[in-house]
């Protein structure tokens, strides 16, 4: 046990100083010399997969507080915490990839007073600032339990419902937004990925990685933080997955045979063999294990069906923000070693955070617990807020 | 009336005063080196490509209803009323959206300076404004190259291809493609033979995204009340229920399950 936490803080200590060093190089020879980036290709991993791939795997967020504070499936209330962490730090480190790939980095406020609503990037620009916000503000009960700040732990509470619907929208809008912004490319775009309903496919597969993303998570504290969810709320997520997934899966195939792109499929490709890639671990493989009612209620089970969702669900992103723009570039991008060390450095000091987090914070239900634990919309329902803990 | 430009590519002789007269305009530099450049660049808003004998200049199409303007997000771009679509550096963020957007490929970027701007031809918005043409059809020493009012440019290009139907591909590049372009050309070969695509939308691009964007007001308070109105539901039956008396029978178990 000792020896494993010794690797991995080894591991960190790497991936941070390669880190450090592309940023030096990112930040004092330009983009030209860190990227691999060109005119015939503008957008590369750091749009592709720290920001497309951030922001999807930070669903959890709202899928979660949706659930438990709207829809009230007071089950899932245990996972919130964590995954509203997740959310907050995946959203702050998004905004950190956006400050190495932005060309002028120290204008990334210009969209407050310049605007163009005309524009998906102003809009995304926006939603993604005010949920930041939002998830922030969700976040701070937490902060303020830890320092047992009644007052403003009032104000948070009160304002709870209409913060969490608020984020809901928020995220509704950008998670959608972030395919619309591929609409504008019918040219270029691969037929296997442009589709007029790339918003719903960001926005429905987003919803299946939250869900997929908890999942992960609560599997991966509990080997790390010896912090464990039951069983039957991973069961029950589980479930919802098949949905979600059973329902992206329809209306995705739909979508490829109303618009005559079936006959592709089977035309040996570049394009071809990562869309298989895709579809297989993002739809087949996942649904084929839940389908199974032994799977389904395995810890282990559920853990692999979710692992194979987001790593499908990366693949996606992936797909629609590169693999399917080569071919109208008419090259292969592969990207530089500066670029993989900021996105790894990026990913490393998530999970660090997230260990630090849970360490220093109440984030996990634990034994002893205060009498205000979970956030709760107290004002409305004053007898459930003793009920409940 | 917007101005556009029209260039016949049957009356170019290659002689490239429009490329070095743009650099000119623009403070580019220009020498025998970028001379042979065969392709736009951060450094070469205009080129001449050459195929034996045969001509095609490329620039910024300054498209009617540019999808570079549309998806800027601090509006860096603008499409005037008069034709050119204009840059405004002090407010590019560096976001790159616009050339990943433009269907012609024309914005370039300077990717080996600290401080990067796009570059691209913007039909010399200061010489249009004061009813000059720009440099390019100024200098051009054939015509090959024409400054004008855009439907009279169109009405021309037509009489053209009518007089030497044989002459001419009977196409008006940049009339209908993505709505209309301010820069019209006319060639004698297939335009795909220089990198033009023909099965290019005839729709405005910046449609594409504003039918899904202007739903946006409409759907902000509709989901609010929604999602207000499930809370309501939810939480009023866990009211009621609470009120008969079975409230806090159903919380606790919950809370006791999860304590290890
Ligand atoms: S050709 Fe490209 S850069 Fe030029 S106006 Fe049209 S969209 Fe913008
Ligand atoms: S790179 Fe500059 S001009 Fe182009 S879309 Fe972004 S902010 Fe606008």
């Amino acid at each position: 046990m000792k020896l494993k936490f010794t690797f991995w803080k080894l591991v960190f200590l790497a991936l941070m100083a390669a880190g450090f060093y592309a940023t030096v190089v990112r930040f004092t020879q330009g983009l030209g010399r860190s990227t691999n980036l060109s005119d015939q290709f503008p957008w590369g991993i750091w749009i592709g997969f720290d920001v497309l791939c951030g922001v999807m795997l930070a669903a959890g967020g709202f899928t979660l507080t949706a659930a438990v504070h709207i829809f009230n499936i007071k089950r899932l209330r245990p996972i919130v915490r964590p995954t509203i962490l997740t959310a907050f730090l995946g959203y702050v480190l998004v905004c950190v990839a956006l400050m190495y790939d932005l060309g002028r980095p120290y204008r990334i406020w210009h969209p407050l007073i310049m605007r163009n609503p005309h524009s998906v990037m102003f809009e995304v620009a926006y939603c993604v600032m005010l949920y930041t916000a939002v998830l922030s503000l969700e976040f701070s009960p937490i902060v303020l339990e830890h320092f047992n700040l009644q007052k403003p732990l009032k104000i948070i509470r009160g304002v709870l419902v209409p913060l969490v619907i608020g984020g809901v929208i928020l995220s509704t809008l950008h998670q959608s937004s972030l395919g619309t912004l591929y609409l504008i490319m019918p040219e270029k775009l691969h037929p296997f990925w442009y589709s007029p309903l790339l918003p719903v496919f960001f926005f429905i597969s987003a919803i299946a990685v939250g869900l997929a993303m908890t999942i992960f998570e609560s599997s991966m504290s509990s080997r790390h933080f010896g912090q464990q969810l039951e069983l039957p709320i991973l069961q029950e997520l589980g479930r919802v997955l098949v949905v979600v997934l059973s329902v992206y899966g329809i209306l995705r195939f739909e979508d490829l045979l109303h618009r005559g792109v079936l006959k592709l499929m089977f035309q040996p490709g570049y394009e071809m063999y990562l869309f298989w890639l895709e579809i297989s671990l993002s739809l087949i493989l996942p649904l084929l294990l839940l389908a199974q009612r032994k799977v389904r209620m395995s810890a282990g089970g559920l853990y692999l069906a979710a692992v194979l969702v987001v790593l499908g669900f990366i693949t996606n992103r992936l797909n629609v923000s590169i693999t399917g723009l080569e071919s109208a570039a008419g090259l292969h991008y592969i990207p530089k070693w500066t670029e993989v060390a900021v996105t790894g450095a990026i990913i490393a000091a998530g999970f660090a955070l997230f260990g630090l987090a849970v360490k220093y914070l109440p984030i996990f239900p634990a034994e002893k617990q205060p009498a205000v634990v979970e956030v709760e919309a107290g004002a409305a329902t004053p007898v459930l807020s003793h009920a409940g803990d | 009336m917007s101005k556009a430009l029209l260039y016949d590519s049957t009356m170019c002789i290659g002689c490239k005063q429009c490329e070095q007269a743009c650099a000119g305009q623009n403070k580019l530099r220009y020498d025998e080196a970028v001379a042979a450049e065969q392709q736009q660049s951060e450094h070469k808003y205009t080129v001449v490509l050459t195929k034996g004998d045969r001509f095609m200049r490329r620039l910024c199409m300054n498209c009617e209803d540019p999808a570079c303007a549309s998806v800027c997000p601090v509006g860096a771009l603008r499409k005037t009323a008069a034709g050119p679509v204009t840059y405004d550096a002090d407010r590019c963020m560096g976001c790159r959206y616009c050339m990943v957007a433009c269907p012609f490929g024309v914005p370039k970027y300077e990717w080996s300076k600290i401080l990067p701007k796009v570059q691209k031809c913007t039909m010399c918005p200061d010489r249009v404004a004061t009813g000059q043409p720009t440099a390019c059809a100024e200098i051009c020493p054939t015509g090959a190259t024409k400054f004008g009012d855009r439907d009279a440019l169109i009405l021309e290009a037509q009489q053209r291809i009518r007089d030497n139907p044989g002459q001419y591909v009977n196409h008006i590049y940049g009339l209908t493609e993505v709505g209309g372009t301010s820069v019209l050309l006319l060639s004698g070969v297939a335009f795909e033979e220089f990198g033009y695509r023909t099965d290019i939308s005839k729709d405005p691009l910046p449609v594409l995204t504003y039918r899904v964007l202007s739903r946006i007001p409409d759907f902000v308070p509709l989901g609010g009340m929604l999602l207000g109105g499930v809370w309501w539901i939810t939480h009023r039956r866990e009211e009621v229920a609470a009120a008969e008396g079975h409230g806090s029978a159903h919380g606790t178990p919950d809370q006791k399950e999860r304590k290890p």
